[in-house]
């Protein structure tokens, strides 16, 4: 007897083929996203904000309705949706550029309004799309295209951690980091995925998760390697955890 | 129903929820925050959606997310503030995205100051958001004409799937005066052939401003100004005061238009054969209207509290079939009926002069 144990989610467009480059963490996260909406049986009734960089495709892979964001302001088209649309399911999915660099105002009054949404920003501490330019979530020390010679603290400042800011915001519900490094931890990426979009479904505020996730192309590594300085050198920076989850205590 | 006394801020707020604005979302600014106060005073009772947005990009953005849902939503601001959404004015215009922005100037540039002022008039049509894109610009030159074009904002947003802004200035936004709050008279189309509302039964839709195939924008584009088109064919309104024989005719906007009135009026009591044309709709420009009148006059004169904006498309209008002459004030200064009357006798007498000497 055939037991199925992988399908393609509905929510994947059946012609959708992922278009980044090898070893970049989209593809895992988009996967992830697609699985989560077939599970709570939310594909008629979601509405996925897009944003701008390398998440801005999102047409061109998820079957779902899709809003267009200019960069940094998905929270804000997210919030109009939203308000608009309450029985609807929505979320925005972002890089570290858009949400915690362009748009991190947006981001944080978002929060801080506790708006029954969700955000998933990939942060792969570089603007992937325009070729490797340092972002607000860079690491002290780290080379892109414009810090050449390493990002200097003393010149361009200290990284930003945003899911430690978002998480003080007292319009949060769930907000966590994870890293997509491994099949175990993909697995507790997609457990707190969804605990974020429970936030939103029970109503409870924000959901917020950011996701390390590799860059291989721009962080000059092999796909392999890159997943390996994850862990080893971006975790030490950006630690992983859940910052705040009161969907546990709303169980009780 | 009968007229009430209202400032012209409030009139605006309240014409558009009984346009059926279900959300307002905006930042405060002199001189237009009475239109949030009221907003935010009227709109949660209502069960609609209220927000003090964290700035005006915000605030546009979030209208954006409205309208891609097909809902009737606004907001308002004043010249810096307008100044930060051109982004999202382009991004609404390429993904066909309905809103209203109720713009209420103040003196410029930089944060210059809060008396009234007309000198966004480039920034609502000439744009500073990028691409090739228009706004529909409708001009209000008293309280009620703000009510009634309130209405029409909202109608036209909806009907051509494209920003509209009501361009008022700091005059008519806090002056009062007596109107009607009639019933609002459009009937709007259905919004679900193409608002988002989640893929059921149905394929999956998207509203975005990214268009990267080859040739695929250039398409869009061009669909898009054929539209434009028709909104000019069948959206083009402007004020006809004494036009018919008049030998100087007055252009202006908004609440100029109001005082170049008065002026006219006088000039006529005095045997000067003045009129006024008055655009309403700013864009589309009644361009062809104008030229029709400036074909049968001797003279125009263009009044503007800036340093000669609309004055660039009423000389395209007029395109040589007479002199343009152009007299305005800037930084919040005012023109009053006397200073327009005496700019008028001024400009009468070289008239008669002039037609003698056979210039035209």
């Amino acid at each position: 007897m055939e037991t199925l144990v992988y399908k393609r989610p509905e929510s994947l467009l059946k012609d959708g083929h992922f278009t980044f480059c090898p070893g970049c963490g989209h593809g895992v996260v988009l996967r992830i996203i697609a699985e989560l909406i077939d599970e709570y049986n939310l594909q008629k009734d979601t509405i996925a904000i897009s944003s701008v960089g390398c998440s801005i495709f999102l047409e061109k892979f998820f079957n779902l309705d899709v809003a267009g964001a200019s960069h940094g302001r998905s929270p804000c088209v997210a919030t109009g949706v939203k308000r608009c649309k309450p029985d609807k399911f929505v979320f925005t999915y972002q890089g570290d550029g858009d949400a915690a660099t362009i748009g991190f105002n947006e981001t944080i009054h978002t929060a801080c309004r506790g708006e029954h949404l969700t955000t998933i920003m990939i942060n792969n501490t570089n603007f992937g799309m325009t070729g490797g330019q340092a972002s607000a979530t860079t690491l002290a020390g780290q080379v892109t295209t414009t810090t050449p010679a390493g990002r200097n603290p003393e010149l361009t400042g200290y990284p930003l951690h945003a899911a430690e800011i978002v998480a003080k915001c007292d319009g949060t519900a769930y907000c966590a980091r994870v890293a997509i490094t491994d099949t175990k931890n993909i697995r507790k990426a997609k457990e707190a995925i969804r605990k974020a979009f429970e936030a939103q479904i029970k109503g409870l505020g924000y959901g917020f998760v950011e996701v390390l996730a590799a860059c291989p192309t721009n962080w000059h590594m092999p796909p392999v390697e890159a997943v390996k300085h994850i862990g080893n050198v971006i975790e030490t920076v950006h630690p992983v955890g859940v910052f705040k989850d009161i969907t546990a205590k709303e169980q009780l | 129903m009968a007229k009430v006394l209202v400032k012209g801020n409030e009139a605006i707020a309240k014409a558009a929820i009984k346009a059926g604005c279900q959300c307002y979302f905006g930042y405060p600014i002199t001189p237009q925050s009475e239109i949030g106060e009221y907003m935010g005073r009227h709109l949660p009772e209502l069960g609609r959606t209220f927000i003090t947005a964290e700035s005006e990009l915000a605030s546009i953005n979030m209208v954006i997310g409205a309208g891609t849902t097909g809902t009737k939503a606004m907001t308002s601001s004043s010249s810096c503030g307008i100044a930060l959404m051109q982004e999202a004015f382009s991004a609404m215009c390429c993904a066909e995205v309905p809103g209203v922005i109720i713009s209420v100037m103040r003196g410029g540039p930089g944060l210059g100051n809060i008396a009234p002022a007309q000198a966004d008039y480039f920034q609502a049509l000439k744009g500073g958001g990028n691409g090739d894109y228009k706004l529909i610009v409708l001009s209000p030159s008293n309280v009620q004409e703000a009510i009634d074009l309130t209405y029409r904002a909202f109608h036209l947003a909806i009907k051509y799937r494209n920003p509209v802004m009501l361009l008022a200035d700091g005059i008519l936004g806090q002056m009062m005066e007596p109107a009607e709050f009639k019933e609002y008279p459009y009937n709007d189309p259905d919004v679900s052939e193409w608002a988002l509302s989640g893929a059921d039964n149905r394929p999956a839709r998207n509203i975005v401003s990214l268009h990267m195939p080859e040739g695929a924008l250039e398409e869009l584009t061009n669909r898009i100004f054929e539209k434009y088109e028709l909104i000019a064919k069948n959206e083009t309104t402007y004020e006809d005061y004494m036009l018919s024989d008049a030998k100087l005719v007055l252009t202006a906007f908004g609440t100029v238009g109001r005082v170049a009135r008065a002026a006219v009026k006088r000039a006529r009591e005095n045997g000067m054969k003045v009129g006024l044309f008055r655009p309403v709709t700013l864009s589309p420009f009644p361009d062809r209207d104008l030229h029709e009148a400036a074909k049968k006059a001797d003279m125009i004169l263009d009044l503007e509290l800036n340093k000669g904006q609309m004055l660039l498309d009423v000389r395209s209008a007029v395109f040589g079939a007479c002199p343009v002459e152009f007299y305005g004030r800037t930084g919040g200064g005012l023109l009053t009926p006397d200073m327009i009357y005496s700019k008028i006798e001024e400009l009468y007498k070289t008239l008669d002069s002039k037609k003698e000497a056979g210039v035209r």
